[in-house]
């Protein structure tokens, strides 16, 4: 600690260009946090026991179905409470600009296992008693200007219609609220009957997209996946029964590999990084060559200005860096909240520590080489200016 | 009077392209304790050569150096380091300070080295700037000050570990007449009220005249003065 001083001054001998370097470092620290905050986003719990609602999909992918059959057997595991169902659907409205999410659904279970989706009793009834009815998020009712009794034509991208056309018609009975405001992405959907749905298209019926299930003790949620992923282990049809979490995030994965790309992203940022710092370092111990002759006149070891350098650096890359993960912490919230609930970005423990060692490990890695030059001076060529 | 610097034989020699360069040429020199020596001669005499063997800065090529009775041309580089830090300080032409820091950071800076704690190491400080008339200027940086006091400053710094040899190269070499004279009457107070033992290069004869000896050097022989 007693050196603090001297790093510091040293540090911000030309402060200008020290300011400079810092605010570069932030910049990557920054990225880096988001980045990683984006990876864990999109890694998502791996351990779904305490979670209540889980989702039974097709092993294999994410677009290939399940038989509907699946409904009854999956119920008849102990522990299952209720058991919905929904399907892809990929309607368009108008125009494809106007893309949003819509879902054949089966309407009392699918509603009794999301009860973040608030409708009035009435709407609720409408719903269930009317077989063309569908649902639409306020969000989303507000954006075309939607109001009870609207039909609603979709263009259908995947599912013709049997009576020959590609649209279908849809009677808006209910407009649902999120129950919280940071799940008002879920008011961007919209939601129609399955069996409605099912008669009316040309392939594939009797089958479903997902099912979500409802489970009565959160803490058997592990092995009430198993026994249901075992159950259809060996048929033309596995399961695999995961977090609702990691199911929808399987489906923001299909842009590629999160992980590959942010460590790739990383890896270019870092390596400029390196090269940036390190010439700031080299210059900076450059100019400094006969101060540091002096240190060594005065009785500084070889080894006591090699740590001297290596520090001034680490302490470089450690500034700068907790500055952009601080500015991180502050950022994330604000994406969070743009993200309206779809992701929950966090800036983890294990992100500080990881943050934290890289900064360390570059610190060192910039500050090698001009630090062995320190080390190696010879004091009467420094003090002579050779 | 017992002698503080023992320089036996001393030769060095510089290798410069293809050719060897031989700077001091078999010196014998006695310096005792509490001596003020001034060591004059034409530039490349090898004055400032001899006085970085003295200080434990540079290797000789032959001969031994004994300072407070140890063989310093027999100590390894970390070990010529902490000798340094204890036994010498240091005054250059030039002043040498860190510009970052203030006087009294500058002055702390050998203290770093030891194990005096941060209130002793800043009242050592005080007390060597208190010692060179400075110690009102101590939060000023070298940029604040002028080239007489920046001088002092370094005197500060080479006397606050209370080292038992100065050694000072051109130390009035880039100051008008007056600081000049400051410095050196500076010096020869450490040398006569503190005892302590120093050894000055310089050009200037009234710089010399300020010293208890003067020795000259011509082309790396003492051509006075010298023991045998």
């Amino acid at each position: 600690m007693k050196y603090l001083h001297l790093l510091w001054a040293s540090l911000f001998r030309k402060r200008a260009r020290t300011v400079l370097t810092l605010l570069s470092i932030a910049a990557a620290f920054c990225l880096f946090g988001m980045l990683d905050a984006v990876r864990i986003a999109f890694n998502g719990p791996e351990n779904i026991n305490g979670i209540d609602r889980m989702v039974v999909a097709s092993r294999f992918s994410i677009i290939q179905s399940l038989p509907l059959s699946y409904a009854g057997r999956i119920q008849t595991v102990p522990g299952v409470k209720l058991v919905s169902w929904a399907n892809w659907f990929g309607g368009i409205y108008q125009d494809e600009k106007n893309f949003f999410a819509n879902f054949a659904v089966s309407p009392e279970s699918t509603l009794d296992a999301n009860p973040e989706f608030v409708l009035s009793p009435a709407e609720r009834e409408a719903f269930l008693s009317t077989r063309t009815g569908a649902i639409v998020g306020a969000t989303l009712a507000k954006r075309f200007g939607w109001k009870l009794g609207d039909k609603i034509p979709l263009k259908a991208t995947i599912y013709p219609n049997k009576d020959g056309t590609n649209t279908w018609i849809f009677d808006l009975v209910g407009i649902f609220h999120a129950s919280e405001p940071k799940l008002r992405n879920l008011e961007r959907q919209m939601l129609f009957r399955y069996d409605y749905f099912d008669e009316g298209r040309t392939f594939e019926q009797g089958t479903v997209g997902w099912y979500t299930i409802r489970i009565d003790d959160p803490g058997r949620a592990e092995e009430i996946a198993r026994t249901i992923d075992r159950m259809f282990a060996n048929s033309p049809d596995e399961t695999r029964t995961d977090s609702e979490r990691a199911w929808e995030l399987s489906f923001a994965k299909q842009i590629g590999d999160i992980g590959l790309i942010v460590s790739a992203i990383m890896a270019a940022v870092f390596f400029t990084l390196l090269l940036l710092t390190g010439n700031t370092m080299a210059q900076a111990i450059r100019e400094r060559i006969p101060e540091l002759a002096v240190l060594k006149t005065i009785g500084f070891s070889n080894r006591g200005i090699l740590a001297l350098v290596l520090a001034e650096s680490a302490l470089l890359l450690v500034l700068g860096g907790l500055l952009g993960l601080l500015l991180t912490r502050v950022l994330l919230p604000v994406f969070a909240a743009a993200s309206e609930g779809r992701f929950d970005f966090v800036l983890p423990p294990q992100t500080w520590l990881s943050g934290v060692g890289l900064m360390l490990t570059f610190g060192l890695a910039v500050g090698l080489a001009p630090a062995l030059r320190a080390m190696r001076l010879r004091i009467v060529d420094a003090l002579a200016g050779h | 009077m017992e002698n503080l610097a023992e320089v036996r034989n001393l030769s060095k020699v510089y290798r410069r392209g293809s050719q060897n360069v031989e700077v001091l040429h078999h010196v014998n020199l006695d310096v005792p304790k509490g001596d003020f020596v001034a060591l004059m001669g034409p530039s490349g005499s090898g004055k400032t050569t001899l006085l970085n063997m003295i200080a434990g800065l540079d290797a000789p090529t032959d001969g031994s150096v004994t300072v407070a009775g140890r063989r310093i041309d027999q100590l390894s580089t970390d070990e010529l380091a902490r000798w340094r830090a204890g036994n010498v300080g240091f005054v250059f032409q030039l002043y040498n300070l860190l510009p970052m820091l203030s006087a009294q950071k500058n002055v702390e800076l050998p203290l770093l080295l030891t194990r005096l704690d941060g209130a002793q190491r800043r009242r050592n400080a005080g007390i060597a700037l208190k010692l060179v008339g400075l110690e009102a200027r101590a939060a000023h940086k070298p940029s604040q000050l002028s080239g007489g006091e920046q001088q002092r400053v370094a005197i500060a710094r080479a006397i606050v570990s209370d080292a038992p040899l100065l050694v000072c190269d051109e130390p009035t070499g880039d100051l008008d007449r007056q600081s000049a004279e400051d410095v050196l009457a500076l010096l020869q107070q450490l040398n006569r009220e503190h005892g302590k033992t120093i050894v000055m290069v310089t050009h200037d004869p009234k710089a010399a005249d300020h010293a208890r000896r003067v020795l000259h050097l011509d082309k790396g022989t003492l051509v006075d003065g010298q023991v045998s």
